[in-house]
């Protein structure tokens, strides 16, 4: 019996240690607007082409302290479109098949199916595979189609060690880009941090209110229990 | 006699609206031990009420299309005033209900509630489960995420593995060859009027059987045996208003409070009430690697894939949720509550949670040799404890069960 309740117990661990990659933690910090909006700039600069965020209107971003002026003249790119639009691409998903071998994902709620940890660790291991067709490969997401393309702001970083059994893989910087390690890994954290706010906009404000629900409850629980304690004198 | 009991009397010459107040709450008289196992009716009866409310607010918003269908649950999350909150209400309703469907049935095993005379309160509570099952299987196909459709694909295609019509049958339930717009648009269909329609009237006979026989208690005591000589009243019976429904109030809140830490600080639960992969729209071309239904169907999906044949696995799937019916006739205890029964019945409820809870467990996790050698000893205890019920439950050494409720 204590060998079958011991089996049990530690049934999951096993099973668990065969598909797991390492992940770092991604700094998310919804009260941090200035961040938020750091992450929207990149963004819109950096993923919005290829990507599309169709559920997420682009004034949303007033909720984080940006006015519609600000929003129009710095995020977003195309002509004709209205601070109140959706951010769709022009890219359709067919050509995008046919282009990349896979169609990018919508990212509108990718910090929901994927954690905000994986897109952390993910945008940050990408490293040089001249077997790949983009040059690109990522310990995160092998044989991934999409590439590096905030090569430009981390540099060209090659595997040293694969992490094996969910181990930290290292990684060399073989050729240096325009941010600092540490100012890449800030980034990229601003756009996870932007991405996880964009998944669910209305978070901090269920929060909010949540916390007078609760408190509301407690006191009526208060009401309610010493109704019940009256009414049911006469029964005990 | 004021206004308004004169509009009362004339209201009562034409309808029976003084004499149905009476029988089913003022002058319902109910075992005066009711304890906290006895929270989870009243609260079942108001997550039904929770869901239908939410669910027409959701309607006003919700696309049945499969182009559409993931897109309007985004717009209902992120454009519609409140929507969020609606949503959430409805998704973390469903799982909760579950919860306080499961505690309901669990707190019928353990006192003995489905015993006669309350075989058809048991049987009528059945069709509720059945019902209620149906209606979040295909309430979970509606946001159009890859679980959504995956899970509907899985589930369908169990039928297909009956013999000579299993094929056409899940066919006629797709409406089409895969699931699609079709299947989407029926089950829509059923999710919103036709199984809502069902489970009212289930619920209706559910309390009206229940009414008619009066309800079990901790003790299994029948409060009817013993009346007050001139009033006829159970001498431990009270009033169920206003006794009952001033207790009712204070479960209702601190279920709220539960309810509420969940729906505001922690919607997905951890992926246990929204799975991860549901945030991914619908793709018929791409299988995700796991396939997982939501918690409260794993124990009987972990039976199914514990079974080696596909028809067998679907047959014991089938029959583990059925078996429950025929509960009042394999107990044949001297005793119906678990305060007086003996030391086997104890052990085998035990064994029976264990089974239930690991095989909900294993249910969740993607099969591996040891996981599938689990599930089928949790399933033999599973069927076990019903199979052999009739045998332990009469050899079983019972306590003498008092005439009147202990103080």
């Amino acid at each position: 019996m204590k060998k079958f309740l011991l089996a049990l117990l530690f049934l999951p661990l096993t099973a668990m240690a065969s598909d797991e990659v390492y992940l770092d933690h991604a700094p998310v910090n919804l009260d941090n607007y200035a961040s938020i909006q750091r992450g929207a700039r990149l963004f819109t600069n950096y993923c919005l082409s290829c990507h599309s965020a169709d559920y997420m209107r682009y004034n949303k971003l007033e909720d984080v302290g940006l006015t519609p002026d600000q929003i129009k003249n710095n995020l977003i790119f195309v002509d004709g479109k209205k601070v109140g639009d959706t951010m769709t691409i022009a890219m359709r998903p067919d050509d995008a098949k046919k282009w990349f071998g896979s169609a990018p994902p919508d990212l509108s709620v990718i910090t929901r199916s994927r954690s905000p940890d994986w897109v952390y660790t993910y945008l940050r291991s990408f490293y040089a595979d001249p077997t790949r067709p983009t040059g690109w490969n990522n310990t995160v997401f092998d044989k991934v189609a999409m590439p590096n393309v905030l090569w430009s702001l981390q540099g060209k970083q090659v595997l040293k060690k694969a992490g094996e059994d969910g181990a930290k893989p290292e990684f060399e910087l073989a050729e240096p880009g325009k941010l600092t390690p540490d100012q890449y890994d800030a980034a990229v954290g601003d756009l996870v941090n932007y991405l996880t706010w964009m998944a669910e906009p209305n978070k901090l404000q269920r929060m909010e209110i949540g916390v007078y629900v609760l408190v509301f409850l407690g006191l009526f629980f208060v009401l309610t229990y010493f109704l019940k304690k009256e009414y049911w004198k006469d029964v005990h | 006699m004021s206004a308004m009991q004169k509009l009362v009397g004339w209201v009562d010459d034409r309808f029976p609206l003084t004499s149905t107040w009476k029988a089913h709450l003022s002058e319902y008289y109910a075992p005066k031990n009711f304890n906290f196992w006895y929270f989870f009716g009243s609260l079942a009866l108001m997550m039904l009420v929770l869901q239908i409310v939410t669910g027409i607010f959701l309607t006003m918003n919700y696309k049945p299309d499969a182009e559409l269908a993931f897109g309007s649950v985004q717009y209902i999350m992120r454009d519609v005033s409140w929507g969020w909150l609606i949503r959430y209400m409805h998704s973390t309703g469903a799982s909760m209900f579950f919860v306080v469907v499961y505690l309901h049935m669990f707190r019928g095993l353990i006192y003995g509630s489905f015993r006669k005379p309350r075989e058809l309160v048991w049987i009528f509570g059945m069709m509720i489960y059945l019902a209620l099952m149906a209606e979040a299987f295909m309430g979970y196909l509606l946001p159009w995420g890859q679980m959504s459709f995956w899970g509907a694909q899985v589930i369908i295609s169990l039928f297909g593995a009956i013999p000579v019509i299993g094929n056409d049958l899940s066919t006629w339930i797709r409406g089409d060859f895969v699931v699609s717009d079709a299947t989407l648009n029926r089950f829509f269909a059923f999710h919103v009027i036709a199984l809502p329609l069902v489970l009212l009237g289930l619920v209706v006979a559910h309390i009206i059987a229940l009414h008619e026989v009066g309800s079990n208690n901790p003790e299994g005591i029948e409060i009817k045996k013993v009346k007050d000589p001139v009033t006829h009243i159970p001498l431990d019976g009270i009033p169920f208003h206003p006794y009952y429904t001033v207790k009712d109030i204070v479960g209702v809140v601190v279920f709220l409070m539960v309810f509420s830490a969940i729906l505001f600080f922690s919607p997905e639960m951890g992926g246990w009430f929204l799975e991860p992969n549901n945030f991914i729209p619908a793709n018929p071309l791409k299988t995700p690697p796991e396939i997982v239904p939501l918690w409260y169907f794993t124990p009987f999906y972990a039976i199914l894939r514990a079974i080696p044949s596909k028809f067998g696995g679907v047959v014991a799937m089938g029959a583990a949720v059925m078996i429950m019916a025929f509960l009042p006739w394999l107990d044949r205890a001297k005793v119906k509550s678990i305060r007086y029964r003996g030391p086997i019945f104890k052990i085998a409820l035990v064994l029976f949670v264990i089974a239930f809870i690991g095989l909900g467990y294993l249910g969740t996790k993607p099969p591996t040799p040891e996981r599938t050698l689990f599930a089928r000893m949790f399933a033999v205890v599973y069927f076990a404890f019903f199979v052999l019920m009739p045998v332990y439950t009469s050899i079983d050494k019972t306590k003498p069960v008092p005439e009147r409720i202990p103080e």
